[in-house]
């Protein structure tokens, strides 16, 4: 063996362990902030997987979406709604646990034989060395300019959507009195809607 | 050197992807909290663009179609995580929970 391929071998050791390892965590850990900074580690190795299978710009990719933007708003997700509740015991929760259990266990199982009886075509033709980035800059203003540019415009429909989803509603008038409303209404602290549907009645008719 | 002398097997990835997606599987089915049901969703759609790299490199090196795949599975995964966490805002604005088994809105 040369250098070369024990080093490739460690680094893939070392990184199939943190991904293993902190996907478990995420999984598993009660705390949610522990498993949201794993979750990180997890794409950061993954990151690393792409890198030893010639894949820089994807990457890099990874690292600029996954870690700085998506697990970023998920951690501002999370100190928005960290409110300690208890969750409410359900009646045969670890027997659903086990179940499940299982179940994902024999779809792991037949993956891995699919995995490991498929005659794979490899290897293959010699991989690009440094020209992915080149390549996949020329694939997608060839072959896959109709999805790129609806990469687009999904990304558009997303940004507005989550504008429009997670913003507090700001009526320009009050609804029930017709008046204009004054600017405390945004951060107004809203009652619950349906939180109980008999609460939520009441105070509708109250209003009325 | 050649850039990839492929001293680690296709399988050995195939393998981690698969592990990778049954952890995500079992999360998502067994998670209380919303916000935990995200993330393994995102864990699941690492694992396929875990396979979609490995096969790109391995099998499709020239033409390297499975990177810009990838590339596509991680905007629609970047727009999904910004909807999905404004749903969730939303939810937790209107019931004061991100208690998964009280969302049951919709179910009758």
């Amino acid at each position: 063996m040369t250098i070369a391929s024990v080093t490739q071998l460690i680094c893939f050791v070392v990184l199939s362990l943190t991904l293993v390892v902190g996907s478990l965590g995420v999984v598993l850990l009660p705390n949610i902030v522990y498993s949201a900074f794993l979750l990180a580690g997890v794409f950061l190795s993954v990151a690393g997987l792409y890198l030893m299978l010639n894949a820089s710009f994807v990457a890099a990719a990874q690292v600029l979406v996954y870690v700085g933007a998506v697990n970023v708003l998920i951690l501002f997700a999370i100190m928005l709604v960290n409110k300690k509740e208890e969750m409410a015991e359900i009646p045969g929760l670890l027997l659903r646990r086990v179940l499940s259990g299982a179940v994902c266990l024999g779809l792991f199982l037949l993956i891995l034989r699919v995995d490991l009886t498929t005659p794979w075509a490899v290897p293959g033709p010699a991989p690009l060395a440094d020209d992915s980035a080149l390549l996949i800059g020329i694939h997608l203003f060839s072959d896959y300019l109709l999805p790129f540019e609806l990469a687009s415009v999904l990304l558009l429909m997303a940004m507005i959507g989550a504008i429009v989803l997670a913003r507090r509603d700001v009526f320009s008038s009050d609804v029930i009195t017709g008046e204009a409303a004054d600017q405390g209404l945004l951060e107004k602290e809203r009652t619950p809607l349906l939180l109980e549907s008999t609460a939520g009645e009441t105070t509708l008719l109250e209003k009325v | 050197m050649p850039a990839t002398s492929f001293d680690i097997p296709l399988q050995a990835y195939l393998v981690l992807a698969a592990l990778l997606f049954c952890t995500g599987v079992w999360g998502l089915i067994n998670s209380r909290n919303a916000v935990r049901v995200l993330m393994c969703i995102e864990l699941m759609l690492n694992a396929v663009n875990i396979n979609l790299m490995a096969f790109s490199s391995y099998i499709d090196g020239q033409q390297i179609r499975g990177q810009v795949f990838t590339i596509f599975v991680i905007t629609v995964a970047a727009a999904e995580a910004a909807v999905g966490l404004a749903i969730l805002l939303s939810l937790y604005r209107n019931r004061e929970t991100v208690d998964m088994e009280r969302f049951n809105l919709l179910r009758w």
